[in-house]
């Protein structure tokens, strides 16, 4: 490896360790970090990047596609289906639109219709890199603003297609001298017929690869047992179907997206995630310093008018056009806020699309140069708009509308939200809905979603720790929240939502066992609001046991109760006390203490002798015989 | 024959003794249903299909439990709540109990001496029964005399298993017919009909 790889390496890392965790901790986001982390070390800081930037972008740029693969993991083909109004009317109508403001006011300022049109093409564009990044560490991913601006994001990778189809007919220059950039494709000199069948056939392969192909291949390679063979085939795949979608002229990221989307009902889905997500991270983050290195100070100081002008044109051109989209498609002011602003930049596909438009003779240099510069700004200018939307904007109007327009919205307002909908919230589910109590029910396992929906109940999907699903769900008019959720880390994240977001609502919380309890307790759960699902079946039985050795029923029964409630004070205690040993013992030998001192705490109280108080006391007759 | 439904209720039967020698009283004898309301419903659940099937079945109902705080341990009362249901029980329809005969078969610390205007309870036993005898009668009931069992916290082997004899006696009376309801009536206690009675 050569030792200017590792400076370089080195560079980019340090900038991003100092930058990041600063921008973060200013409130930032990390999407500005990187950014600045970029500026700073590229040409206009202390140039130690130089040109090279360009090339490091292009390899960030997977990035991007692994982020869309990722993204097609979590979305049920179902959900997509359920999206495809947003996707083609809300997306359509933003291309369009942008595409023909953008042309209009680019003809207006001089340019050529050809030109012109180009412009407005590539202006139609949004970052999905920024986008989604931002929604996603903001929480946003799930909301309505979330959904809508995914749709378009999504629509936009689509519409590339077409665009690249139609840019080389817009030619007005004579055609610059390619080098090695550029978009080359195998069916580029295919006839029209022939290039669909074989694009139509790369997809349907890809989809086919994913439902069949996929499973015995991750099977046999998780039985290996070797994690990084694993995350290997993984790298493979989603590099293996961007090559491929490269090659037939299609969005890599579309074609990882639609890998990702196939499956998304593997039961490799998780693993995939967590293996796959720290590239995705990571190059991000390269891709968003490379953008931050080739923002050209330098141009931009040259023509501050004009740059700014553009800038300002730009983004108040997308953002009118998204506003007004929003409007149509029912989202609330607050959502539409966050929609037509998260959106308003100009894409790192344009970059390519720029210098394709430039190569092909479309746009003159210094446009191109100007174009490039005030794309990067946008880019740069977005989360800070973003965060002046969310500081300043959202607390003075966001609150006038009432929440819960999702498009998928959950429809009825129930008094009790079930999270987790597994064997402990369904009973309880039950049980209520057998009361006549209206319940929402949320769930994050699909199939069980899709099983429970079939029988007719109202079961919805989705991560129930998401403040917006809640908020969607009716967490504002709700009173109680029963939280069953699979693990103790999502049981506690969600609590952790309620009390921040929700205060008035009532947890109950579903505990596995007695460490389950103790997170519960520790994240402010009332400890007789703590439900471990071994308590009541266990003493039950012992109950049952009692009977059959000869004691009577009452008496056993009132032993159970005692012995539940005197538990439930336990564990109040025990979670107290626990803190000093976690820190000591592991968790087998702390179990094992965990068992020892609720063994004492028994025997000490002497808990029985409550029990064997009144009805005919011994005191009464002692007194009584005294008397004579 | 007659039937004889025993309805019995003590919460903590594993302490009691005079309750406990009383039950033994109704060993062996076909006409007799004890039904033990603690023991089949610890949790107060009354099955009242069960419960109205039982009386239905049985010619007397003896409610034995012994006389906390001046009436029964409380599942009786919730007993009486959910099984004597209006149009079954009692009402204008409810004549399903009609021409049976109720007592109550009580076990008290205190002597009979306590139970009179100058005693320590101040009223009799009879006095604080009045609530069953009326729910007796509103359910077209006979309502028969007690049969109690006083001084308990006092009380001798010997005495219990005199009392036990007592109730033996009472219960084959009434299963084999030689006791009629009538013959009962005119007493304060069912007791005062049994002692000159001969022990069978």
């Amino acid at each position: 490896m050569s030792q200017s790889v590792l400076i370089q390496a080195v560079v980019y890392l340090a900038a991003a360790v100092v930058c990041v965790p600063i921008a973060k901790r200013l409130g930032l986001g990390s999407v500005l970090g990187y950014l600045l982390a970029g500026v700073l070390i590229g040409p206009a800081g202390l140039e130690l990047i130089g040109t090279e930037g360009q090339d490091v972008m292009h390899y960030a740029e997977f990035g991007v596609v692994i982020m869309l693969f990722l993204i097609g993991l979590e979305l049920e083909p179902e959900l997509l289906w359920r999206m495809r109004t947003a996707i083609l009317g809300l997306g359509g109508f933003q291309v369009l639109l942008t595409m023909l403001g953008g042309m209009g006011l680019a003809m207006l300022a001089g340019l050529a219709w050809q030109p012109a049109l180009a412009t407005g093409m590539i202006l139609a564009m949004s970052s999905t890199a920024i986008v989604l990044q931002m929604l996603k560490e903001k929480g946003l991913t799930e909301s309505s603003a979330g959904r809508s601006a995914f749709a378009v994001l999504l629509f936009q990778d689509i519409a590339v297609i077409p665009i690249l189809a139609v840019m080389p007919l817009l030619q007005i220059y004579p055609i610059v001298a390619t080098g090695a950039e550029g978009h080359h494709s195998l069916v580029e000199h295919l006839p029209g017929l022939l290039r669909v069948l074989v694009v139509v056939g790369s997809v349907g392969g890809v989809v086919a690869l994913g439902r069949f192909g996929m499973r015995p291949i991750f099977r046999v390679i998780a039985g290996t047992g070797l994690r990084e063979v694993f995350i290997a085939t993984a790298l493979l795949l989603v590099v293996g179907v961007a090559l491929l979608m490269e090659l037939v002229g299609l969005s890599p990221a579309l074609g990882a997206f639609v890998a990702g989307v196939v499956l998304a009902n593997s039961e490799y889905k998780r693993e995939l995630e967590s293996d796959i997500d720290p590239f995705r991270g990571l190059l991000l983050g390269l891709f968003f310093i490379a953008v931050g290195t080739s923002i050209d100070i330098a141009l931009i100081a040259a023509n501050v008018g004009v740059v700014m002008g553009i800038v300002l044109t730009i983004m108040v051109l997308k953002a009118a056009v998204l506003w007004g989209l929003g409007g149509r498609f029912k989202l609330g002011t607050d959502q539409n806020l966050i929609f037509s602003l998260a959106l308003c930049q100009v894409g790192e596909f344009a970059f390519v699309l720029l210098s394709f438009a430039q190569q092909n003779g479309i746009l003159a240099t210094d446009t191109v140069g100007l174009l490039t510069a005030s794309v990067a700004l946008t880019m740069a200018l977005t989360p800070v708009l973003m965060l002046v939307n969310e500081r300043w904007l959202l607390p003075r109007l966001g609150t006038r509308d009432k929440p819960g327009r999702t498009e998928d919205a959950v429809e009825e307002k129930n008094p009790v939200i079930i999270a987790g909908f597994g064997p402990f919230g369904n009973t309880v589910g039950r049980f209520l809905r057998a009361n006549n109590v209206g319940t929402t029910v949320l769930d994050m396992d699909s199939d069980r979603v899709d099983l429970l929906r079939k029988i007719g109940l109202k079961v919805y999907y989705g991560d129930a720790s998401r403040y917006d699903l809640l908020r969607a769900a009716g967490a504002d008019d709700a009173r109680l929240i029963v939280v069953a959720l699979d693990t103790t880390e999502q049981s506690v994240e969600l609590v952790e939502t309620v009390r921040k977001h929700f205060p008035h609502l009532q947890i109950l919380a579903r505990a596995m066992d007695w460490s389950d309890a103790y997170e519960l307790v520790d994240a402010q759960v009332p400890h007789t609001r703590v439900y471990r699902e071994t308590l009541d079946t266990s003493v039950r039985m012992g109950v049952d046991v009692l009977r059959e050795l000869g004691v009577r029923a009452y008496h056993a029964q009132r032993a159970a109760h005692l012995f539940i409630k005197q538990d439930l004070t336990h564990l109040d205690e025990l979670a107290r006390v626990r803190h000093d040993e976690k820190l000591y013992f592991n968790t087998t030998r702390r179990q094992l203490r965990e068992i020892e001192q609720l063994m004492e705490f028994n025997e000490k109280n002497r808990w029985l002798k409550e029990i064997n108080d009144g009805w005919d006391t011994e005191t009464l007759r002692a007194e009584v015989k005294s008397i004579k | 024959m007659r039937t004889i439904l025993i309805l019995f209720a003590h919460p903590a039967l594993e302490k009691s003794q005079v309750n406990r020698a009383l039950l033994r009283a109704t060993e062996g004898l076909p006409f007799v249903t004890v039904n033990d309301l603690y023991e089949v419903y610890p949790d107060f659940e009354i099955d009242v299909d069960r419960e109205q099937a039982l009386l239905l079945a049985h010619d007397y109902v003896l409610m034995q439990h012994p006389f906390y705080w001046y009436s029964a341990p409380p599942i009786i009362k919730q007993w009486e709540d959910l099984v004597l249901e209006h149009g079954w029980a009692y009402g204008r329809t409810g004549k399903a109990l009609a021409g049976k005969n109720m007592m109550n078969v009580i076990t008290t610390g205190g002597q009979q001496t306590a139970y009179q205007p100058t005693g320590f309870n101040r009223f009799s036993i009879r006095e604080f029964l009045r609530p069953f005898e009326q729910t007796a009668v509103l359910c077209n009931m006979t309502y028969l005399p007690p049969f109690v069992v006083h001084g308990t916290h006092r009380i001798t082997p010997e005495q219990t298993d005199s009392y036990v004899e007592y109730y033996r006696a009472l219960l084959t009376g009434l299963g084999e017919g030689r006791i009629q309801p009538d013959q009962l009536t005119a007493f304060t206690y069912t007791n005062e009909y049994l002692i000159p009675f001969p022990i069978v």
